[in-house]
């Protein structure tokens, strides 16, 4: 149980304090409603780049990151296709120093010219690091647009290549500010050795004189229903063939996502998993094999992928994945296998309470979802789903006119 | 009116707290160090156990009976142990470290009972299956070749083979060190390492008299394992210095590991050296970080770090970055490490320093499972609490002349090696 209290400032800006007095330390963590999906088409990458600028500097304090370390601080953040997070952890006695950076950069940021120059170095590194020069590291980047044809989720976060980060102008980082980032497009949740009075002083202090700014209103481009199956081969200089199956599925608030995410745990997760048995241990088809969801704010994806044993066929390996994902749509999963995986997320909840920073990104991105409380009653939604439920995910998923199929070939067998 | 130029007052961390662990011993000898805390219903127990008797030709042996524990015992099957494990909804790990292998098990306490046996038959009662032996091999030596594509990873293998040469420490693992794992190894080193008295337990969490109890009940009895044992030390020969290229004529970014062999966590320089690590490359606001990337963006990351291990210590720099910028990263690190050994650092730098690491310190120990890690390191390093308030006095009180003694005592770059992987 993650136990918060919640207000909003005039200017529209949510805030949950949740107090957890057995930490020295405290975690303002910040959610902005924008991700990669906002951008524009010729634009990609766009998201992700400003987080690196958010760093940059802001309009009263030159230097975001040296303040905070000083005070014993230190922050990260992340770019998704659905949010943009950033977090601080320091000691709770410091807390004042966290309010005052990161009000100041929602408030305004410097534009440095410098910074932008350096970013847009720092992020195509990034792009070369994770996407370029790994093997199989541009699985994503030809995935997306395979499985998606209208909506933007059709790119990575990252973007859909270096040219389009590397034209990235100033004015593109002031309309993407000014459009995004404001109190009413985001979340602000306090968490660890504070009290809720303390926080409410401090949000009014720094907060509250943020101007409103204009309600962003999404409205994104529908992905049409897939009616033929999809297939793309790609060659490169790996050293095993592979292959990446990507279905559609409903997306994060759907009454049925909790049922998708306990069958991609029956199908996958861990040791006991039905993929990892029949597919590695008995048929010994793969060296690697799993199946998990994108859970999207949007019609996300089921993943199916992988790597092929030496020796071993596509069209064998393909087959034998769809006689599994065939199996799961005509026959109902067993009860010990439902308890199992109805367990195992019991226990992932309860461990993930562990961590002040992963409360406070979960309540954060459940009152993104719609209600923070949804945090705590999360369990009761899959301990509701039942056999039936997983029959009818699976029925409607795993069809093949729906199915995108990216192959991932060695040189050796082109 | 807010004046936002104003920083908010602060104070440096003072007062860091260590909750020190409870020392029992179950009925057979076995110590179990114990971190009773936290609100939630569940707790970690590790079962820690020195590596032993050291083979140059068979360098696999520890590491693959770490990984084939889990996969078969006299009365359990692989399936059967993973189907248990995951229906009470525990998390079974195994590690392999260069000194010790563990294994931990998470679980909530309603589940402890039922979980516990089936961990005494991994520990007690493994027959590492030759078909699961198989599975291993080949499925271990296809996931090194997608490793050996990798740069960073290439550099890694490399340079601890430089510095260590082929003791645990630094065995240059190939495909053929797969091949070549006989079952009948497996067994023989399983009964010699995996014994009572090679054991400590280290718990964290909701852990009271019952719980230990229950513990007792289970693995204070007589174990099956009871063959002799040699727990591993090194020595180690002149490392390979000087610069090591491994040219990758496809790739985008090279990857770059240097370093040496250094001091371990029991040298009284070792405190001392971590601060200057962290000024160098240790966390985001470090010089090579400001210098290579936010100033140059030659990376989108370049870090420093000191290593302790039982029998040595390292230091290395590492970095991957454009290939057409290699050379010119090359220059900058070697440009960081002279500054710090010709000039002082100035306060303001060093103050900032203290005062980061001092707030991670507290930071880093969030919860149950992160004191007993505190605890785990230096119990291993047969040092005590003192270790922590020396390293915090240090912190606090380090001069910027000691900080140039210490680099130019440690940071000899003619006796670093290099590693590069990719294009100069």
């Amino acid at each position: 149980m993650v136990d918060f209290n919640r207000f909003t400032l005039a200017n529209g800006l949510r805030v949950l304090v949740h107090e957890d007095d057995t930490t020295p330390m405290a975690v303002l963590n910040i959610l902005y409603d924008v991700g990669a999906r906002d951008e524009e088409e010729d634009k990609t990458g766009f998201a992700h780049l400003f987080e690196h600028l958010m760093f940059g500097g802001s309009v009263n304090i030159p230097s975001y990151d040296e303040p905070l370390q000083r005070v014993g601080g230190e922050n990260n953040a992340f770019t998704s296709n659905d949010i943009t997070n950033y977090y601080i952890t320091l000691p709770a006695t410091n807390i004042e120093t966290a309010f005052w950076l990161e009000s100041d950069r929602m408030l305004s940021l410097a534009f440095s010219e410098k910074s932008l120059e350096t970013q847009r170095n720092v992020v195509c590194e990034e792009f070369k690091q994770r996407y370029l020069n790994q093997p199989y590291g541009d699985v994503w980047l030809k995935l997306r647009p395979l499985a998606y044809q209208k909506h933007p989720y059709k790119w990575a976060t990252i973007g859909q290549d270096l040219a389009q980060i590397e034209n990235a102008s100033m004015e593109d980082v002031k309309a993407f500010f000014y459009k995004h980032y404001n109190p009413q497009n985001a979340i602000l949740v306090v968490g660890g050795n504070v009290k809720t009075e303390d926080v409410k002083i401090l949000a009014e202090k720094w907060f509250a004189p943020i101007p409103a700014g204009n309600k962003y209103l999404r409205n994104l481009p529908k992905e049409p229903v897939q009616t033929t199956e999809r297939k793309e081969t790609v060659v490169a200089n790996v050293p095993l063939n592979a292959f990446y199956m990507a279905f559609k599925m409903p997306a994060r608030r759907d009454s049925t996502y909790q049922a998708y995410d306990l069958m991609a745990d029956i199908l996958s997760q861990g040791q006991s998993s039905r993929l990892y048995n029949s597919l590695l241990k008995e048929q010994q088809l793969f060296s690697d094999i799993h199946a998990y969801i994108t859970s999207s704010m949007d019609e996300g994806l089921f993943i199916v992928e992988g790597k092929l044993s030496e020796g071993v066929a596509m069209e064998d390996a393909e087959a034998a994945v769809w006689a599994e994902l065939t199996k799961i749509s005509t026959e109902e999963v067993t009860e010990t296998e439902l308890t199992k995986v109805k367990n195992k997320s019991e226990s992932i909840m309860v461990f993930a309470e562990m961590s002040l920073l992963d409360k406070a990104m979960n309540l954060a991105y459940y009152e993104l979802l719609g209600d923070a409380q949804g945090l705590n009653t999360e369990i009761d939604k899959y301990l509701a789903v039942d056999a039936p439920k997983i029959h009818d995910a699976a029925k409607k998923t795993f069809v093949r006119e729906q199915c995108s199929t990216l192959y991932y070939l060695t040189s050796e067998n082109a | 009116m807010l004046d936002r130029t104003l920083i908010p007052e602060s104070k440096q961390v003072d007062e860091i707290n260590f909750i020190s662990p409870k020392k029992q011993e179950l009925d057979n000898g076995i110590k179990v160090f114990t971190v009773n805390a936290g609100k939630q219903e569940l707790v970690r127990i590790e079962l820690v156990f020195e590596n032993v008797n050291w083979k140059e030709s068979n360098p696999l042996q520890a590491i693959a009976v770490s990984h084939l524990i889990n996969n078969g015992t006299k009365t359990l099957t692989a399936r059967e142990i993973a189907d248990k494990v995951d229906y009470y909804g525990a998390f079974l790990q195994t590690d392999y470290g260069a000194d010790q292998s563990s294994i931990k098990v998470y679980t909530l306490n309603k589940h402890l009972g039922s979980v516990l046996p089936i961990l005494w038959s991994v520990l007690n009662e493994s027959i590492f299956p030759q078909q699961e032996l198989d599975i291993f091999k080949q499925n271990q030596q296809q996931s090194l070749k997608v490793s050996l594509q990798k740069n960073d990873f290439i550099a890694r293998k490399n340079f601890a083979n430089a510095i260590f040469g082929n003791s645990a420490y630094g065995s240059n693992i190939e495909v053929e060190d797969y091949q070549a794992i006989q079952r009948d190894e497996l067994t023989s080193y399983f009964s010699a390492a995996y014994k009572p008295e090679n054991c400590t337990i280290f718990v964290a969490g909701k852990f009271e008299e019952s719980e230990f109890d229950t513990l007792n009940a289970i693995f204070g009895k007589e174990w099956n394992n009871v063959d002799a044992s040699v727990i591993n030390h090194f020595s180690f020969d002149q490392s390979l210095t000087g610069e090591i290229f491994i040219e990758r004529p496809d790739a985008v970014q090279s990857a770059i590991r240097m370093g040496m062999r250094s001091l371990n966590r029991t040298h009284t320089d070792f405190p001392g050296f971590q601060v200057m690590n962290c000024l160098l490359g240790g966390y985001f606001g470090s010089r090579l970080m400001s210098n290579i990337r936010e100033d140059k963006g030659y990376t989108y990351g370049i870090g420093s770090a000191i290593v302790s291990m039982k029998d040595s210590g390292y230091f290395f720099i590492a970095t991957e970055v454009g290939a057409d910028v290699c050379a010119n990263a090359l220059v900058e690190i070697e440009k960081e490490i002279g500054l710090l050994k010709s000039e002082l650092v100035a306060d303001e730098e060093l103050d900032l320093v203290r005062n980061y690491m001092l707030g991670s310190m507290l930071g880093s120990l969030e919860n149950a499972f992160s004191h007993a890690d505190k605890f785990k390191n230096i119990y291993f390093s047969g040092l005590n609490y003192d270790y922590y308030d020396n390293y915090i006095k240090t912190v606090k009180t380090i001069t910027a002349e000691e900080m140039k003694v210490l680099a130019n005592k440690y940071l000899n770059t003619e006796e670093f090696t290099s590693v590069i992987v990719g294009k100069k």
